[in-house]
This record gives C-alpha cells, structure tokens and sequence, in this order.
C-alpha cells in the first residue's frame, strides 16, 4: 500500500508547523523522516494518524483521497503507528492491551482473551517478535514494549506504519533488533516510515530519505548520502558533528563519591552503593538507558534527593547533607535534566533567572530589596557572552526556545565560581545548534580545569565528549571505562553486561 | 545486604501489629483489668427456624479464649508468610478474636445483641456502598467524584418528595436514580467539557446541593409535611428458606429491594470492570487516555457516560435513607456519608471489593459505638466516628499496601494535549 501526502499546511496561530509539505511512501518501502526537534515530523505524523487536523492538503491511499479525522479512520484504512511515548496501558496485560479498542467477546457478551492470545502468538511467530501475551506491561523492558507496540499495529492489519522516533528509549543492541524488525516487516510488504534524527540509523535502513526544516521539506535523497551531507540539510548550513577535543593534562580528584546511596520514597535504593570520582579537567559521562538511576544520582550530587546515604566529596569537603544552596556555593554548578520544570522559572524575566542563586548576596541585593540596575547589567553582559537570543532581558524565560532557556540555565550556573559541573541530558530536545554551543562549553569547562560529570542517554555525545564513561544500570555503575571503548562493548554495558561476564 | 521486598515488609508489619494486639487483649482483658461479670450475647432475631439461646460467658474467660484464638492466629499466619502463602484468613480471624475479646470484655454484665449489631452494621453501610460504587466508576475513568454527598443527598431527597407525591415507595426508588445522574450531568459537564478543577468542582457541587436541599425542606417539607415529605417505606422482603436461617439469615436475607440491589450493583461491577469491553475501556481511559484515543475510543464520551452512571448508583443508595429506612427527608440527613464512601473507596484500592468491605467496616464501626451506648458502655462516640478517617489515613501512607489511584484519576483529556 502507497502513501501520499499533497500540501498539508497545519498552522499553530502565527506558528506555521507544516507548510504544504508533499511526500510520497511507496509500497514496502522504509521512508525516513529526517530533521530536528521542532521542525514538524510529528504534527505530520499525528495529521497523518488522525490525531491533529491539517489546515489543508490531502492524504492519497495508493492513489485514493482518503479522509482521516480520527485515529480508528487511519486504523480502518491500514495505517498504524508506534508513538515515540508507548500508547499502552502500563497496568494492563499485553493482550489487554492488544484487545483494547478492538475487542472479541465469546458468546456471552464476555471478553474473549483466548483470543487475544492466539492472534499475538501467530504474529510473534510470523514477524519474530517474542512477547508473553500475559505479561503485565509495565514490567517490561521498553524494548519488548516496543514490540508490544508494533505487534499492536500489525493485529489490526496496518499496511503502512509510522514509527515515531523509536530508537530513543532503546540501547544500541535493542536498536539493532527494531532495524532488522524493520526490514522482515519491509520484506513481507509493508510500508514504514521511520522519523528520528539520528543519521546513522537512517543510512543503515531507510531507502529514501525525506529532510524537514522549520515545517518544510527540504530535500528528498537517497541513502547513500553522506552524514554530513544529511546533517547540513536537516540545520540548514554546514555543522560540525564531532566536536574537538584536545588532550591537555589533568588534575587530582576534584569529587569523589563513595558508596552513595539514594533511596526512593518507597524506601527501594534507585542509586546503589555507588563509587566514582572525577578528576579537575576530566569529562566523566555517566552513560545508561533512560531510567537507570542516572537522574537521582546527578540530583544526590547537590542533594536535592531526600533519602541519600554516603559521601560526596567535593575537593576533599564532605558536602553530603548539606543545603542545596550550600552544595552550589561550595562550587558545584548544575545543569538539570528538565529545564522547564527545574532550570528556569518560566514566568520570570530572563535577568531575573540569570540571578536566581545569587540574588541574596552583594552586588544584586542590598538589605531587603534586590538592585534592578546592577541585574540589568549582569544580565546584558552575560546575554551577550552566552549567545541568547531574546528581543529583551525582561521578557519572560517561557517565550525563549529551548535552546535559549538552556543557554540561560548554563550562563547562570557557569556565572559562579565552580569547581565540578554536572550536567544531566544538557541537550536533550535541543537543535543542532544550540547542541555545538552546549558541547563547546562543556569541553571549555573541561579545558578550564574543572571537573564535569556528563549524565547523557546519547551515545554519540557520550563517545565525543567523555574522557572516561561509567556505565549506570539498575542503579548500579556496572564499570567505568576508557573513552576509546567501542560502540558495541558500551551497548553490552548498557544492557547490563559487565565485561568480566562478557568476556567469561 | 538482602533487601526485602515492600510487600513482605508490609506483611511482617502487619503480622506484628496484629499478634502484638493480640497480646495486649490477652493481657489487659484477660488478666490486668478482667471484667467481673458474664457477658450474654443474644443471637436470635426474628423467627428463625433454630432458636439459639443466649450465650452466657464469664466476661474474663471469654476474653482469654478470644485472646488465645488471636494469638494461635497469628502464629499461623506467620507460617503461612514462611511458606509463602496467602495471609488474609488467619489475619482476619485473629482481627475477629480481638473483636470478640474486646466485646466479652466491655460488655460485662450485659447483653449484646449480636445478630442485630451485625445487621445494623450491614444497614449503615448500604450508602457507604453505593457512594463507594459510585466513585469508583467516575475514577476508574478518570473523573474525581467529590460530589458523592451531593449526589446521595440529592437522591434522598428526591425519592422522599416523590413517593410521598404518589404514594408509592417505589415511585420513590425509581425516580432516585435520575437526581443522582442530574447531578452527576452538573459534574460531567464542567468536568469533562470545560475541564474545571474537579475537587474544587465537586466540593461546589455538595454546597449547592445542601443549600437548595435545606431551602426547599423549610419552605415546602416542614409546612406541608403530609404532601411533600411523608413517603411510605419499602417493604421488606425476606427471601423464602434463606432467611429462616439463624444468624445469618436476619443478616443477609431480611431486607428492602436496596438492599439485594447493593448486592447486583456490587457484583456486576466487579464483574464488568474485569470481563466486559466496558470495564476493559473504562479502565484504559482511567490509566492513559491517549492510549485509549489512539485505538479508536472517544474518551470523553466514554467518561461522560460513566459518570452519568454513577450518578444513578449513587441515586438508590440516596434512595435507601428515605424510603429505605427513614421514611421522611431530613435536613442534611446524609451527614457526610458521602466522604466516608470516598474514603471507603481509597481504603480499599479503587476495587469494587475492597470498598465494599472497607464500608462494611466502616458501618459496623459506627453501630458498634451506637449499639455500646445503648447498653450503657459509652465510649465517646467522636472516637468511632473518627475511625473511618484514620483507617484511610492509615491506607494512604501505605500500610495496607500500595494504593495507586488510577494513573489519569482528575485529569481532563484534551486530544494532542501535553503528556
């Protein structure tokens, strides 16, 4: 079954997300979807499955207009999709939530889960996807989820499946599994269109490959185009994927942390017993899958987690226990994984949240009032050497992009004096550009004689950055490893493979 | 370092609560402060088929028998935790030994009528259950109910004016249900279609309702008391053989239509939430409704009606307080009913089961403190009256076990709408 997209425009207010965009996926054809966050691939993916009406264009089934105004249309004319968050209900079972919308009753009005069962087993075998069809959701791997997922789309017969960003919850091996899943599926005649923004993946499988820039598209290639090519398409000029890194000398321990514990509410220990330490002038990235334990530990680091047990030694000074405000002032800067939930205060000015550890303290504050003009100034110098972009220091942090919040959670947290930086998922959902200025000043801290702890899920930001990489899993550091280490062996790591078992 | 697990733990807290009150009966009842006398407990109720005596027991003895049973409970629930098995049984009998001892105990020198505590306990629960019916279908799909209260008051009184308008109980019964979805519709529609704060709604919802409920009691009730608020009652109906059973049967068998409805309402819900494609969606819109959206259900729709259904559960347990008991509407007769079956609801984990014997125990609870000021021990009634409250504060901290309330419990689905 082909797929065709005439002119679909869809304008959020003044904010044009797709602008008469012209696409055409063949039968059994894998179609990329290349470009960065922002630039439409989902708004003309969910148009597509039903979930946003476009403003105008037309979607052709094998040369058909077909009209979709809800997702059970797209699921009546063939079309699934895997959403990039998994649409399953996690407390249910996987049959359940095969049947769901879909459901078989026996003769007495009763739901026939029987049913359900025998339909995903026959398509476990037919498409190689191991799943148990009792198995609760929620106590599964996002890699068999995912799986849950496609087998979701195949049950209802889907003849063109839309996969939105698959590969970013997976590990490296995981993500080996969906291409070859993906070209069985291709193989067998179904369409897939794959959106991600990672190039790699894309070269590996896709057989033609459609850029999208600011709701455009912008060029349609085949695969064979180089990396570099591919990303100077998707930002719109040359960039720079490998940033530089120079081999300088480094220092003694700057932080050490020994047997750092973090439990949650519940009283289950996330962190477990962890030991690490980071060197002045060395880049440790903290690698894992998502959900390792990774975000508690960057915030044990400056004790913003309630339940922690160890030491955190920050140049030989025990700061465990201490107020966050005291782990700042003791020099720890801190990039935090969300920048709108925890970096910035939307609704305050952007010279306001450039001052928000400092306000308290000379010069920003005499007695009870805060000085505005000594604000202003700090905030126009640091605007300028930061780079963000904003019509005015006062206007409020909400209307910056993302790339410019996070420049305002950098400038203020590299505005003190510091001693380590940690950094969780700095650039995540970031553009490419606003991910070279991130990189920049994070090898610039590096090369400046601090200590940077790197919490990142990216493994390319991971293998460019770190000087050395410890590798968290079920909140354990399984090991901490040279950089030069290959891809696989951090994928084996990631999975929770200690290379001692690896290699035994 | 071996870690337990959070339900083991929970266990063995719970295991050494139980044993160690236990103890504490066996000792302080038993033989630090004994009572003098003997206690009588009468079980005989109506014209049951065997006539049982009353059981006369020397008030000390019986304490330690209870206390013993309680005790031996407890030790088997410990093997049973060893071997992995399920706890609940010994639990629940030890639960019962402290009871019992506690009741030989306080009643000495007098007589508990025992049958009837039970069966007085069964009835004071009847709104609990419903409202608790009631709240669960809304948050199971994903709709807060605060507006219990509003909605079995509401009931109550619609029920009392119309049976009394037509003089027939039943009119009273059938016409219930509808306040019970008219205020519901009131919820529906600010909830679901404008997305309002549904706590602060249905907090508004139960003033408005208890407002126009008084106004109405004084202007037209009291006055006229004989045309608008003087309904006939619903007959009891014993069921044949059944209720001729001794103790059981005046408990279970002896009662109004509302009643055996309780038992069908309670029954097909558990039943439909698990095995029918109504509670498969209605679980799924409660859990993630993009998921639910993304296969083909209008979540909305799905919610709106859920709700309206509520309302009608809830509109036969405000039946059951005028032509269900009382007979006339009383001012602001409900009395809070509605929060002690929210509470009911949350202290048995969003589970049609659970709730109905979390308000059985709430009921039960309260008769207990009526029936002991009747016989002449009184303890303060605040104490008892609180015992709902605590039994849900003690469920929420998490000594019952996890208790999660539907994922999308109170938040308004809006399409393409932020995770």
């Amino acid at each position: 079954m082909s797929l065709e997209l005439r002119g679909i425009t869809k304008t959020f207010g003044s904010f044009t997300a797709n602008d008469s965009i012209n696409l055409k996926v063949e039968t059994g054809q894998i179609h990329a979807i290349l470009g960065e966050n922002g630039a439409g691939k989902s708004t003309l993916m969910n148009i597509v499955y039903g979930l946003l009406k476009a403003d105008s264009g037309e979607i052709l089934i094998d040369g058909k207009s077909v009209d979709i105004s809800g997702p059970s249309d797209a699921l009546s004319v063939g079309i699934g999709m895997v959403h990039q968050h998994f649409m399953l209900v996690p407390v249910f079972s996987v049959a359940e939530n095969i049947m769901l919308g879909h459901e078989k009753f026996n003769k007495f009005r009763v739901l026939d889960l029987d049913e359900a069962r025998k339909a995903i087993r026959a398509i476990s075998e037919d498409f190689g996807l191991q799943v148990d069809p009792d198995a609760i959701v929620e106590t599964l791997p996002v890699g068999i989820q995912q799986k849950v997922e496609i087998i979701k789309a195949l049950i209802h017969e889907a003849k063109v499946l839309i996969l939105d960003e698959p590969t970013a919850v997976l590990t490296p091996q995981e993500t080996d599994e969906l291409l070859n899943t993906m070209r069985d599926l291709k193989n067998k005649g179904t369409s897939i269109i794959f959106i991600t923004h990672k190039l790699r993946e894309v070269r590996a499988v896709a057989d033609q490959i459609t850029i999208i820039r600011r709701g455009k598209v912008v060029a349609s290639v085949a695969p064979e185009a180089s990396e570099g090519e591919l990303a100077s398409m998707m930002v719109g000029r040359a960039v720079d994927l490998a940033p530089e890194k120079y081999a300088h000398e480094m220092g003694s321990a700057i932080l050490e942390v020994k047997n750092l514990t973090v439990r949650d509410a519940l009283g289950t220990a996330v962190v477990k017993s962890v030991n690490f330490h980071v060197n002045a002038g060395e880049v440790l990235a903290v690698a894992g899958v998502q959900g390792n334990g990774q975000s508690e530990l960057a915030r044990a680091l400056i004790n913003l987690e309630e339940h922690i047990e160890g030491s955190v030694l920050l140049d030989g000074r025990e700061i465990r226990g201490s107020s966050i405000k005291d782990s700042l002032h003791a020099g720890i800067a801190f990039i935090p994984e969300s920048r709108e939930l925890d970096g910035v205060i939307g609704s305050f000015s952007i010279a306001e949240n450039l001052i928000l550890d400092l306000h308290d303290r000379a010069p920003y504050s005499k007695g009870i009032n805060i000085s505005a003009k000594v604000m202003q100034e700090e905030a126009d110098k640091r605007v300028a050497e930061f780079d963000i972009r904003a019509q005015s220091i006062m206007d409020s942090v909400s209307t910056l992009s993302g790339g410019n919040k996070q420049k305002v959670v950098i400038a203020r947290e590299l505005s003190r004096p510091i001693k380590v930086l940690v950094a969780s998922q700095p650039t995540r959902g970031l553009d490419v550009g606003s991910i070279e200025f991130v990189h920049e000043r994070i090898l610039s801290e590096r090369d400046a004689g601090r200590g940077v702890v790197l919490f990142s899920t990216e493994l390319d930001e991971v293998i460019a950055l770190a000087d050395r990489i410890a590798v968290m899993y079920r909140g354990e550091i399984l090991d901490i490893v040279d950089s030069k280490v290959t891809r696989e062996e951090l994928g084996l790591l990631m999975a929770g493979i200690s290379s001692s078992k690896a290699s035994a | 370092m071996k870690i337990r697990s959070n339900v083991e733990k929970r266990r063995l807290q719970g295991i050494a609560i139980i044993t160690a009150l236990s103890s504490l009966s066996f000792l302080y009842f038993g033989i630090l402060k004994p009572g003098k006398e003997a206690t009588t407990f009468g079980f005989v109720l109506n014209d049951e088929w065997v006539i049982i005596k009353d059981w006369v027991i020397s008030s000390q003895t019986g304490a330690r028998i209870f206390s013993i049973t309680s005790l031996l409970a407890s030790a088997i629930a410990v093997l049973a935790l060893k071997k992995g098995r399920s706890i609940s049984v010994p639990v629940a009998v030890a639960s019962f030994g402290i009871l019992m001892s506690f009741l030989t105990w306080i009643a000495s020198g007098k007589f508990i009528p025992f049958t009837g505590l039970l069966q007085g306990g069964l009835l004071l629960s009847i709104p609990l259950i419903f409202g608790a019916m009631s709240g669960l279908v809304c948050e199971r799909s994903g709709v807060i109910n605060i507006a219990i209260e509003g909605q079995l008051l509401a009931s109550a009184f619609v029920s009392a004016v119309v049976a009394s308008l037509t003089d027939l109980a039943w009119w009273g019964l059938l016409a219930a249900p509808f306040a019970g979805a008219a205020i519901s519709y009131l919820l529906a529609t600010f909830a679901i279609k404008f997305s309002v704060d549904q706590v602060i709604l249905g907090f508004v919802i139960n003033v408005l309702v208890i407002g126009l409920t008084d106004y109405l009691y004084k202007k037209l009730l009291i006055p006229q008391q004989n045309t608008w608020n003087s309904p006939p009652l619903l007959e009891v109906v014993p069921i044949p053989i059944l209720s001729k059973i001794p103790v059981v049967g005046p408990i279970l068998f002896t009662h109004t239509i509302v009643v055996y409805l309780m038992v069908a309402i309670v029954s097909m819900v558990t039943f439909g939430l698990h095995k029918t494609k109504w509670g498969l969606r209605t679980r799924a819109v409660g859990e993630h409704p993009t998921a639910a959206d993304t296969v083909g259900i209008d979540v909305n729709k799905l919610r709106f009606r859920n709700v309206i259904f509520s309302g009608m559960i809830a509109g036969v347990g405000g039946a059951f307080y005028t032509v269900g008991s009382v007979g006339a509407f009383g001012k602001e007769m409900t009395a809070g009913a509605g929060f002690i079956a929210l509470a009911a609801l949350i202290f048995g984990k969003w589970s049609p089961i659970g709730a109905l014997f979390a308000a059985l125990l709430f009921g039960f609870a309260t008769n207990l403190q009526s029936t002991l000021s009747i016989i002449g021990v009184a303890i303060p009634s605040e104490f008892m009256l609180m015992v709902p409250y605590i039994a849900t504060i003690i469920a929420v901290t998490g000594l019952v076990g996890r208790v999660r309330a539907p994922a999308a419990d109170g938040i308004p689905y809006i399409r393409g709408g932020a995770h």
